[in-house]
């Protein structure tokens, strides 16, 4: 964590973009996005640019890596060169290689994959402008576009990530909140069970405060579950009405 | 801000569905698309909530094709072995066609005489394992090799719907375009007729695709051809219209 050079959070315990402490950045879901994609959605989350696109399930390539008896499924986050305001090197680094991997796991979790053996389902995220909690949204927007790919799963996946800045727990940290905070809580819950398929922390939490972020972002997970909820929905009854 | 909310439902409205929604349906088994868990049934996918004797399904809107015994589909010959062909399906699966399979006595090598890579098939689905491996076969009375036409692709999904109840939409694209059309359970139309046809049960086809969620398709599609048919102009036809031009 960088040193500490600026306030974090007004007297009034807002923070620097104006929000509360419990309060998410705006979020837009959009599913369907993509013409060539069995399935896809796009993400605007504050200032993080997201499109996830799903094909499969389908032959799995190499053959050596093809399963009997399930789905093999394998995300690949990339960040775009432009996401970020200082040059990203393009291609797989070890953090997004990382990313790939928790993502792959937590997906694979609620993905029905014993009903297709010996294939793939492959999972395309690129972020295209990132400003902190880009798993997070990443894994939202991954978990839409697989339920428009019509793929079987349990349950969708919502994330959302929980931190400390200036002492305080904050939902849904910002890049500078991230960069001069205390700590970082991202985290992805399976709505219908509560169950958590992803948590990692960056930082320090005192026991109480660690169960404060958690709460905070399981609380937030659910409103970003909604989201993805009528994202699908509209996809297919856009402007409200059911039917003609 | 949920779609569904906002209108009076109606005595036949389907209800739409997604991955883990909780479909209400204790007292019935769980039929496709579904699964139990704590005595509830939930959705496993994005689709139409629909319920037949006492099971409870999910009809999905979208996804790939996955073979079933007995589906006649239209393939594509991808590889050639000295006693089978390689046939490709449209599923995530590659389903070999050995030659005890096909109508005609085939000597060992020889192959490439009767299908050669790149010669389209209608075969039948004649076996799927619990690994999914397929076999096709040449051994019944639809199947055939198919000469001349064109094939066109849509979701399979969207099968049932071009085929209608009974087949009435496909006989009455068939009838209104003067065309040949065999639809394959995995999403590939074969046509075969005047080229003015052919092109007019494409537009109607792509139509099916863009509303088969909606109701009263038939009448729709009625509508459409007749309408491209120079039928009479209806004011209520302009949108189609419209959907035609964009197409």
């Amino acid at each position: 964590m960088e040193e500490k050079n600026t306030m974090l959070l007004t007297e009034d315990k807002k923070r620097l973009d104006g929000r509360e402490l419990n309060e998410l950045r705006p979020i837009k879901i959009e599913a369907g996005v993509l013409k060539q994609a069995d399935g896809s959605a796009s993400l605007i989350w504050g200032k993080n640019k997201i499109l996830a696109a799903v094909y499969g399930p389908r032959e799995a390539h190499p053959r050596h890596l093809q399963d009997p008896t399930k789905a093999l499924v394998r995300c690949r986050y990339n960040m775009a060169s432009f996401s970020v305001s200082e040059r990203k090197r393009p291609g797989p680094d070890r953090r997004s290689i990382e990313i790939s991997k928790v993502l792959s796991e937590a997906l694979e979790s609620v993905i029905l994959t014993h009903q297709f053996p010996r294939t793939a389902i492959d999972i395309f995220v690129e972020v295209l402008e990132a400003e902190a909690g880009t798993r997070c949204a990443a894994l939202t927007a991954a978990s839409v576009a697989l339920a428009d790919a019509g793929i079987p799963m349990t349950d969708l996946i919502a994330a959302c990530a929980a931190g400390k800045i200036d002492g305080e727990i904050a939902l849904d940290l910002t890049k500078i909140e991230d960069n001069q905070g205390e700590a970082d809580l991202p985290l992805a819950i399976v709505p219908r069970t509560k169950e958590i398929v992803l948590l990692q922390m960056d930082g320090n939490f005192t026991p109480q405060e660690f169960k404060k972020a958690r709460d905070m972002a399981v609380e937030a997970c659910m409103k970003i579950y909604q989201l993805q909820r009528n994202a699908l929905k509209e996809r297919y009854f856009a402007g409200g009405g059911i039917d003609e | 801000m949920i779609a569904m909310n906002d209108s009076k439902p109606r005595e036949n409205t389907r209800e739409l569905v997604i991955p883990g929604e909780i479909l209400n349906a204790r007292h019935l088994k769980t039929g496709i698309n579904t699964y139990r868990a704590n005595g509830e049934v939930y959705s496993a996918v994005l689709g139409f909530k629909n319920i037949r004797a006492d099971y409870i399904n999910v009809i999905p809107l979208s996804g790939r094709y996955f073979p079933q015994v007995d589906d006649l589909v239209i393939g594509c010959v991808i590889s050639l072995g000295p006693t089978t062909w390689l046939i490709d399906i449209n599923s995530p699966y590659p389903a070999p066609l050995h030659v005890n399979e096909v109508p005609w006595r085939v000597d060992f090598g020889d192959t490439a005489s009767y299908l050669d890579i790149g010669d389209a098939v209608l075969v039948r689905v004649s076996s799927v394992d619990e690994i999914k491996k397929i076999q096709v076969s040449m051994k019944s009375p639809q199947t055939r090799k198919l000469f001349g036409g064109h094939i066109f692709e849509i979701s399979p999904s969207k099968v049932p719907r071009v085929i209608g109840k009974n087949g009435s939409m496909i006989n009455l694209i068939k009838t209104s375009t003067n065309t040949k059309m065999f639809v394959g359970q995995n999403g590939r139309i074969w046509l075969d007729g005047e080229t003015e046809g052919i092109l007019k049960a494409i537009r109607a086809i792509k139509l099916i695709e863009k509303y088969s969620h909606k109701y009263g398709l038939t009448d729709r599609i009625a509508r459409f051809l007749s309408e491209e048919n120079g039928g009479l102009k209806k004011e209520e036809n302009e949108e189609e219209i419209k959907d035609a031009e964009i197409l």
